[in-house]
């Protein structure tokens, strides 16, 4: 039995891509804990594995080799269906390039995940509004996503990851394609959402960024090569 | 959206097709079944011959002289036929009349007066109908057909006159009230003449058909039964299979003119279903490109928790959307052009046609373009519910 507390568990998980007959790994082996309400990130230079390994942790992709234990479940059994379901109940997703259906409007993009959900019309319309003023959108409820700004984009799908109360929320990049300044509104809310107890795993290339988590794991070539307690604000917690 | 618009172009004109091909049909069919039902549905015509199974035989029921004078005397004996109300021959043939410097080419309809009940033909006012006692005596009198009036006098009066056919001269005493086509025949065309006067004029010593009313419809059955007793015995014809003439009921020729109608609507809808399968192939093609171009949205709805179900449920709603609005389309067209078509025939070609809205073709409609749909969208729509979602929010 695996210890309570630990939200993802994983133990030599690997993915390796097969090109042109040569195997490339991926991520080659990684042993990794993530507890109940961590700020964690992955840091590491492009081709690192880290948006690889964030893949598998999401149950966007599945490992070649490895175990992967999710709230002590072993899930790399589950049928797809099981991991749609999984994805749609306990992830959230923030992606680099926004991944919103641009033209459906803020309030239908962030009632998404609740329609996969099943959630009654009315009750999905409450949730994605409710969830979509704490993002400070509610100006834009109505508007089609295309016609917002970058940083805009990226609050609506903060929004959606929020609206089905995920027990993670997995950061790819989430200020790549933002200036200076939208980034760090995005980064605050980050920050806000570990606060209130949300477990967050950012995946990124830049130090600054990881700064703001509990604590940074270096990957190169696939392989964890050190972690570290990053900053004061994570001992303001324990 | 202007892609889909001629993507679904296939399915309007399939469904527009078919739409008129029914609702035609129907008309023709409604047309062509009110005739004989003009006719009362207690008539049975009797035909030489035997039964037409086909195109050859056609010429056995024209030509065919094996209803003689005998058979009618007996047919008409009340202990021999209780349940017939009237018994009425005819004979026709081919002639040429005059009038002065005026010839009019057409039938001359030899007949008793109790036809002129059976076809409800009425004489204008200034003539009179001929009687049995006519039909006795062969009297050489003759009742012109509206047109066949038009075509000799004019617009002078004929009652009284004397008009020549075949060298002999017959009085005209009554003109016929304009009727139109009836029970297949145009009254208007023709000259009607006691049956007795005509075989006497051609020599023919047989009838073209026997016409027999029965007293209800229920009694059918027996006048059928005695009418088949009778002439078998007059013909000497032991087997059913060796008879030299047949029955007509007006049920027996609504029977087969519908399953005429039918087999043209069927063999006619289907060359209307080719195009909706065109229409179908299109719709797969634009639904390919579509999961293509939407890879990365398919990848963010299963990220989001969207099931392969989910996935296939959407695309194939899509293009059953698609082709049920095409289907839609087609059906207000279809119905419009039938509207269309049956005014135009009315107007230019005097044909009766009634338009009814084709509830049937539309419910057709409305199955047929949803099944296209569903058919030709199941296999881009699989293809899209089995992309792995990594693999979709990669694609660029």
């Amino acid at each position: 039995m695996l210890t309570n507390a630990m939200l993802i568990e994983t133990k030599g998980l690997k993915k390796i891509y097969s090109i042109d007959g040569s195997e490339t790994p991926a991520v080659n082996g990684i042993n990794l804990k993530i507890k109940e309400g961590e700020f964690v990130a992955i840091i590491g230079p492009s081709g690192s594995g880290k948006s690889t390994l964030l893949q598998i942790l999401g149950c966007l992709d599945r490992p070649t080799d490895g175990e992967y234990f999710l709230d002590g479940k072993e899930i790399d059994k589950y049928s797809d269906d099981e991991l749609a379901h999984l994805r749609n109940k306990k992830f959230g997703f923030v992606f680099q390039s926004f991944n919103l259906l641009g033209r459906l409007s803020v309030l239908e993009n962030v009632e998404l995940p609740l329609i996969y959900a099943g959630v009654p019309e009315l009750k999905r319309r409450e949730m994605a509004v409710k969830v979509i003023d704490s993002v400070g959108l509610s100006d834009r409820v109505d508007f089609e996503t295309m016609r917002l700004s970058g940083g805009q984009k990226q609050r609506v799908a903060i929004a959606r990851a929020l609206v089905n109360e995920p027990r993670i929320i997995f950061a790819d990049e989430p200020t790549g394609n933002l200036d200076s300044k939208s980034g760090e509104i995005i980064l605050e809310f980050f920050e806000k959402l570990h606060e209130d107890g949300h477990t967050i795993v950012l995946v990124t290339h830049e130090t600054y960024l990881a700064e703001s988590a509990e604590r940074i794991i270096y990957l190169k070539d696939g392989l964890i090569e050190r972690e570290e307690i990053a900053n004061h604000k994570s001992f303001r917690k324990i | 959206m202007s892609r889909s618009v001629l993507t679904i172009l296939g399915i309007v004109i399939g469904i527009t097709a078919i739409i008129i091909v029914m609702a035609l049909g129907q008309s023709a069919q409604n047309l062509i079944v009110g005739e004989i039902q003009s006719l009362g549905p207690e008539t049975i015509v009797i035909l030489p011959g035997k039964q037409p199974k086909g195109l050859s035989d056609v010429g056995g029921t024209i030509l065919g002289d094996s209803l003689k004078e005998k058979d009618f005397k007996d047919l008409s004996k009340k202990e021999n036929v209780p349940d017939a109300a009237n018994v009425s021959p005819v004979v026709f043939s081919s002639v040429s009349a005059s009038f002065g410097s005026q010839t009019y080419d057409t039938i001359i309809l030899g007949i008793s007066p109790s036809l002129f009940e059976t076809f409800s033909l009425e004489v204008k006012p200034a003539g009179t109908l001929f009687g049995l006692n006519d039909v006795n005596e062969k009297s050489s009198v003759v009742i012109l057909g509206d047109k066949a009036q038009t075509e000799l006098f004019g617009n002078s009066d004929s009652v009284g006159e004397k008009i020549k056919i075949k060298g002999k001269n017959f009085k005209v005493i009554g003109v016929l009230a304009k009727k139109g086509q009836s029970s297949f025949v145009n009254f208007d065309d023709h000259i009607l003449a006691p049956y007795t006067t005509v075989q006497d004029l051609t020599g023919l010593k047989y009838f073209n058909r026997i016409t027999v009313r029965a007293k209800s419809v229920e009694a059918i059955p027996n006048v059928i039964k005695d009418i088949e007793f009778v002439l078998r015995n007059n013909h000497k014809i032991d087997d059913s299979k060796n008879d030299d003439f047949y029955l007509q009921t007006q049920e027996d020729l609504v029977k087969s003119v519908s399953s005429i109608t039918d087999i043209l609507t069927i063999f006619l809808g289907s060359v209307a279903a080719i195009s909706l399968i065109v229409g179908g192939i299109g719709i797969m093609n634009i639904m390919f490109v579509s999961v293509t171009e939407r890879t990365r949205e398919i990848g963010l709805r299963k990220a989001l928790g969207a099931t392969n179900k989910n996935i296939l449920v959407q695309f194939l709603t899509e293009a059953v959307i698609l082709t049920v609005t095409g289907g839609m389309i087609g059906i207000v067209f279809g119905t419009g052009l039938t509207a269309l078509t049956v005014v135009a025939l009315n107007k230019f070609a005097g044909i009766n046609f009634t338009f009814s809205f084709p509830i049937l073709g539309a419910l057709l409609g409305l199955f047929v373009s949803s099944a296209v749909g569903f058919i030709f969208g199941i296999f881009p729509a699989r293809k899209a519910s089995l992309k792995s979602p990594i693999e979709a929010l990669r694609y660029e």
